[in-house]
């Protein structure tokens, strides 16, 4: 399936990340939107409110988060795709609709611009400090994908890419950006709605008194129906059969539970996406996501020069993470550096993967700006003297 | 011997609301007593002489005892979180404007924590319907104080009488502006089931309160009787007073109950306003909004 070609605006742009973000989702078809004003991340909304009037999409300003968050759950239910968009203080209270997003299988897409935190923390400034969050915000166990882009260019390509994993395997993915993606503006190409992929929604074609709506595919992922079709569904947030009528034993708790945790992690190898560059030879691997993957280039850079071997690995899809690549390069590298702007998130998940094989350093940052290049530097120098 | 069980079983005639409801999901949770039962019942009866195509009928509940009634329901049914089956079906509605959507929840969930989003949907007037069964109290965790629960009334979290300040719901309702606002019980059949039916073909946001009895965890604590005393109380407290002034309906402690239709008016509602916006501002290059 193919982007609408009414609604894609193909051609070269100077966007900002927040505003390529919304060129996305409108490429990817989205045509409901529900959000609550919200810095870093507003831009988003405010272009698809501008947008949507003419080309058939409702945009809505909710009450709360909360409110924005459920709205779009609605809005798949009746057919639609759709997604919200918001930053940490926003994303904190959307965590219970992440929840019931991945326990009804509704594919629908989370903007997060983060900015620094905890709490109200820096509103106009970056940080990378909901990754975990992302992973484990709503209580009880579940699976989900979260994606992260560097540049405007990728805000538009992975928000493309957001809306078909959700579809095709049916859970919420959140689409991690940071303030500084949100708002550095650059070249942003736009193709023909012909080259753009869509991934259509796995719409159930069986006979119709055989349709169970949480009755999984081989690929652990059920098909789906919408209201007003007539198959007269029930979609509960309660442990529930294949049938979706609530099951309250430990036994329906643990035929469920599993396929939801198992459907991305059995399908991770197709989900995962990250980019490696002088890898072969390394014998120091950078990881990095987001603004930070930029940040640590002109550090690595300056390393290879002076004859240190230095790789990167730059995560795309952070959710589900790349654990046996991590894994197969802790056996033959000496270090692994992890600079991002937190205190420490993404690096223990390299750490865990690292099996011992290769130390880890962290390069922490309260968030704020962005690193120094120099403190990137430094870590891969020091990591090579034991330190 | 077995043909003859048979023709006794085809002659018992078939309870008209059975196609209404999820046969193999019953028998349902609620106490012996309890009136939400009663409200499912009027609600069907409302929807059987609708006219409505039941396949384009949508119903979303919250969490709690009222929120279980979208699972015995035998139509698109979503059980959401607690506090929010408006938002849901806020999306459910504006994605699908061909969907008769009906929010049917609780006291608890509607107002406490789900009151900033009824508030919001009142103004904005969203076209839909929200009936909320009023038990005066949180039923399904045991019994706690609600928003609706009247001073003096003890719960389990006010085990020394209640001194908030509940609210009135219809004047709540009203002052947001819905364009349909009654009170019920959960002895007053007939008028529901009238008033039900109304409610599902006003255009905009139509509200009903239904008070109902919760036996187990209000009547009893408040040493109030069983479910019938208090369907007594109902049958002898309550004054029909339709078009009355909302502000007039507050409830107290087992005081006289005003019932009735207090709101009937018009209003366009979301949807109707946001085309006429956009046809405005744009002119022939708007398509109006379907879905």
């Amino acid at each position: 399936m193919k982007a609408d070609p009414k609604a894609v605006l193909t051609g070269a742009h100077f966007l900002d990340g927040d505003h390529a973000c919304s060129e996305g989702a409108i490429a990817a078809g989205c045509r409901f939107v529900a959000g609550y004003p919200i810095t870093p991340s507003t831009e988003v909304v405010e272009r698809i409110a501008e947008r949507f009037p003419l080309i058939g999409g409702v945009f809505i300003q909710m009450e709360d988060e909360i409110a924005s968050s459920i709205a779009i759950q609605g809005a798949v239910w009746a057919g639609k795709k759709a997604m919200t968009v918001t930053s940490g203080p926003g994303f904190s209270l959307m965590m219970e609709h992440i929840g019931l997003a991945a326990m009804t299988e509704t594919p629908c897409v989370f903007v997060d611009v983060q900015r620094g935190g905890p709490s109200t923390g820096l509103p106009t400034q970056p940080a990378q400090g909901d990754m975990m969050q992302a992973r484990w915000g709503s209580h009880g166990d579940y699976g989900i994908i979260a994606l992260s882009p560097n540049s405007p260019q990728e805000c538009f390509d992975l928000t493309i890419k957001a809306f078909n994993l959700s579809e095709q395997y049916r859970v919420p993915v959140l689409f991690m950006m940071d303030e500084c993606v949100g708002h550095m503006t650059e070249r942003v190409i736009i193709p023909p709605a012909e080259e753009i992929n869509i991934f259509p929604r796995r719409f159930y074609e069986g006979p119709r008194d055989e349709y169970l709506p949480f009755k999984p595919d081989e690929d652990l992922v059920p098909k789906i129906v919408k209201a007003g079709d007539g198959y007269k569904i029930h979609v509960t947030g309660l442990t529930h059969d294949e049938k979706g009528y609530p099951v309250m034993t430990a036994a329906a708790q643990e035929k469920l539970i599993p396929r939801l945790v198992n459907k991305i992690k059995l399908n991770a190898e197709k989900i995962i996406e990250y980019k490696e560059d002088n890898i072969d030879d390394a014998e120091v691997v950078v990881v990095t996501y987001g603004i930070t993957s930029r940040v640590a280039i002109p550090a690595i850079n300056q390393a290879r020069q002076e004859g240190i071997k230095v790789g990167h690995l730059r995560l795309i899809v952070v959710w589900p993470f790349p654990e046996k690549r991590i894994t197969e390069l802790a056996g033959r590298i000496k270090s692994f550096i992890v600079p991002e702007l937190n205190q420490g998130q993404i690096f223990y998940e390299v750490e865990r993967n690292a099996y011992g094989k290769a130390p880890v350093y962290l390069v922490p940052h309260a968030g704020g700006t962005v690193h120094n290049p120099k403190d990137i530097y430094n870590a891969i120098i020091k990591s090579l003297k034991g330190k | 011997m077995d043909e003859q069980i048979l023709e006794i079983e085809e002659s018992i005639p078939v309870n008209p609301i059975e196609s209404f409801l999820r046969t193999d999901r019953i028998p349902h949770i609620w106490c012996p007593g309890c009136g939400i039962g009663t409200t499912v019942n009027c609600f069907t009866r409302a929807l059987e002489t609708s006219g409505l195509d039941l396949n384009k009928v949508s119903i979303v509940s919250g969490i709690g005892c009222t929120g279980r009634v979208a699972g015995y329901l035998n139509l698109d049914s979503f059980h959401t979180t607690h506090g929010r089956p408006i938002p849901f079906a806020t999306g459910l509605k504006l994605a699908n404007p061909e969907l008769k959507v009906v929010v049917y929840s609780g006291d608890g969930d509607l107002f406490a924590i789900g009151g900033n989003h009824f508030i919001h949907a009142a103004r904005r007037n969203l076209d839909m319907t929200v009936i909320c069964v009023n038990n005066s109290i949180y039923g399904m965790t045991g019994g706690q104080v609600a928003p609706t629960t009247p001073i003096f009334a003890t719960a389990s979290t006010t085990p020394h009488g209640n001194f908030e300040q509940p609210f009135n719901l219809p004047y709540l309702a009203d002052s947001c502006g819905a364009v349909y606002v009654a009170r019920w019980t959960a002895y007053h059949v007939r008028h529901l089931t009238k008033s039900i039916k109304e409610a599902l073909a006003k255009k905009g946001f139509s509200f009903i309160e239904i008070l109902a009895p919760c036996p187990t965890l209000y009547s009893r604590r408040n040493k109030l009787g069983d479910g019938l005393d208090q369907m007594l109380y109902y049958k002898e407290n309550s004054e029909i007073k339709h078009g009355a002034n909302t502000k007039e309906v507050a409830l107290e402690f087992q005081s006289k109950i005003i019932v009735g239709k207090f709101v009937d008016r018009d209003r366009p509602d979301y949807l109707t306003l946001m085309n006429e916006h956009y046809q405005k501002k744009f002119g022939d290059k708007y398509t109006p909004y379907k879905g």
